[in-house]
């Protein structure tokens, strides 16, 4: 096996007692000594300190943003070409099956498109960047950068201690920031429902960045454990779990990120991989789709549970993609697909749990409504 | 008290011994969330499946340490599962059974021996 890769922040995760874990080939903390459930709550209440560093960060350049936008349309059925200098938008990597290929974060900074991919991912989509790009169209993958995310509803104080723009940024604004001497490329988001902010720092500084914000009282370290509940409690799909090469964004219920200039009837309607598929579910609906899950009962469900339309006999109509305990509902919260019929808020299902089938029902998403600043 | 590879500390107490999980187990499993305990009365073998604990990492079973009757459980954990990371080794103790050999106990480790082992 090869060695574990390790973000410039790995010796500091030992310094703070965390509990190393291999993740997407890198080693992360997947806690530290306070634990996944106080971790979790930490960010809910004050600011928690993640390390993403493992992710990819990619900048893309060519002869103006108009062709940035234009070719990176090609691959992704967004809207790039509106998205104003300083704003960010979600968005994903699709196939010529309508699957989703990975997910992503893009801002425009000035003339470049600036994107963040998973690290399971990086590789790919950056191969995938590269051979659909022209002579122009310039694909960096930035390797000496790390990325911090400060998230919960004391970021923005601790990091206006620093940079008083700061509080001059709305959800998904971008801007370059100065925190404690450190150039810092700053975007209001994250991964937790919460608000906060995403930090792409040198290498170098991310040591002393990273411990210039544990220095605040507000802030304590948050591992990739608390990370995967705060995200589930806030809907939020982690790739190739809740959505994968098989899953299309409208059977994901991201129908929202597709916007209406792509789809059917739109301006630049179609010319991303898989666009028949895709604008096929929007107008004929789907079999399938992504819902939130709520056990009523205290047992987890957790990924691959199968589930079911009786508390007897039949087949299995669905599968959880995502479940665990999630401290702030304070019981057990999971995310999977059933068919589209079952799929209204409140419908009743069983899931099968060591081999007995326990009642749960469809529940909307988010479990934990956001916190952002608009 | 006595200890397994599993885990498990046994105090015996009159002709019962009381069974849980020790402090290293309960760190290494992290904030649990759910127990599932078995029905008194029942009769199990070293080594079944006993109880199903999760923490919010994921699912363990503790088997049962050694042959014998469950003649009790401690039902306060259902309601309480954080209890285990608070008080491991005392309070959140997961039931009693009666052993069908006793002698079987002399073959699990003492504190000295399950220190050793964790080490």
């Amino acid at each position: 096996m090869d060695a574990l890769l390790e973000t410039p922040l790995a010796e500091l995760h030992r310094q703070l007692g965390a509990k190393m874990v291999p993740f997407a080939g890198y080693a992360m903390p997947v806690q530290y000594p306070a634990g996944v459930m106080q971790e979790h709550n930490h960010t809910r209440t004050h600011a928690g300190l993640f390390d993403v560093s493992h992710m990819g960060q990619v900048l893309i350049t060519g002869p103006s943003w108009e062709a940035v936008a234009l070719w990176f349309e090609s691959l992704i059925p967004m809207d790039v070409l509106d998205l104003a200098d300083g704003r960010q938008r979600y968005g994903m990597f699709t196939n010529d099956t309508g699957g989703i290929e990975d997910d992503l974060m893009f801002a425009r900074r000035g003339e470049a498109l600036f994107v963040v991919v998973n690290a399971a991912c990086k590789t790919a989509d950056v191969a995938r960047m590269r051979a659909a790009a022209g002579p122009d169209i310039d694909v960096t993958y930035i390797e000496d950068r790390a990325l911090l995310a400060l998230q919960g509803p004391q970021a923005e104080t601790v990091l206006s201690r620093m940079d008083a723009a700061v509080t001059q940024m709305r959800f998904m604004d971008c801007d370059q920031l100065k925190l404690g001497g450190f150039a810092v490329w700053a975007s209001r988001s994250g991964y937790t429902g919460e608000d906060g902010f995403e930090l792409s720092v040198a290498a170098a500084d991310a040591v002393a960045l990273a411990q210039l914000l544990l220095a605040e009282t507000e802030v304590a370290p948050i591992g990739l454990g608390a990370r995967d509940s705060l995200r589930l409690e806030a809907g939020l799909c982690l790739y190739g779990h809740d959505m994968d090469a098989k899953t299309s964004p409208i059977e994901a219920a991201l129908t929202w990120s597709i916007q209406k200039v792509r789809r059917a009837g739109g301006a630049r309607a179609a010319g991303f991989p898989g666009a028949h598929v895709i604008l096929g579910h929007l107008q004929d609906g789907v079999e399938r789709r992504r819902v939130g899950l709520r056990p009523e009962g205290r047992a987890p469900m957790r990924e691959g549970v199968e589930l079911f339309a009786a508390e007897n006999g039949g087949v299995a109509v669905g599968v959880i993609t995502s479940g665990g305990f999630g401290p702030t509902i304070g019981g057990p919260v999971a995310m999977g697909y059933v068919p589209t019929g079952l799929s209204k808020p409140g419908q009743p299902l069983w899931g099968e749990v060591r081999g007995k089938r326990l009642p749960l029902h469809v529940a909307a998403l988010p479990f934990v409504p956001a916190n952002f600043k608009r | 008290m006595k200890f397994t590879e599993e885990h498990e500390w046994l105090r015996q107490e009159g002709d019962e011994v009381v069974v849980g999980i020790t402090i290293h187990a309960a760190e290494q499993l992290g904030d649990v969330v759910f127990i599932e305990l078995p029905e008194e009365g029942t009769v199990v073998s070293k080594d079944d499946e006993v109880v199903v604990i999760e923490s919010v990492k994921a699912a363990s079973d503790i088997l049962a340490p050694l042959d014998g009757e469950i003649t009790e459980v401690n039902s306060v954990l259902v309601d309480n599962p954080s209890l285990v990371n608070e008080d491991p080794q005392g309070e959140a103790w997961f039931f009693k059974m009666k052993l069908s050999d006793s002698s079987q106990l002399d073959e699990l480790m003492d504190e000295a021996a399950y220190q050793t082992f964790i080490a």
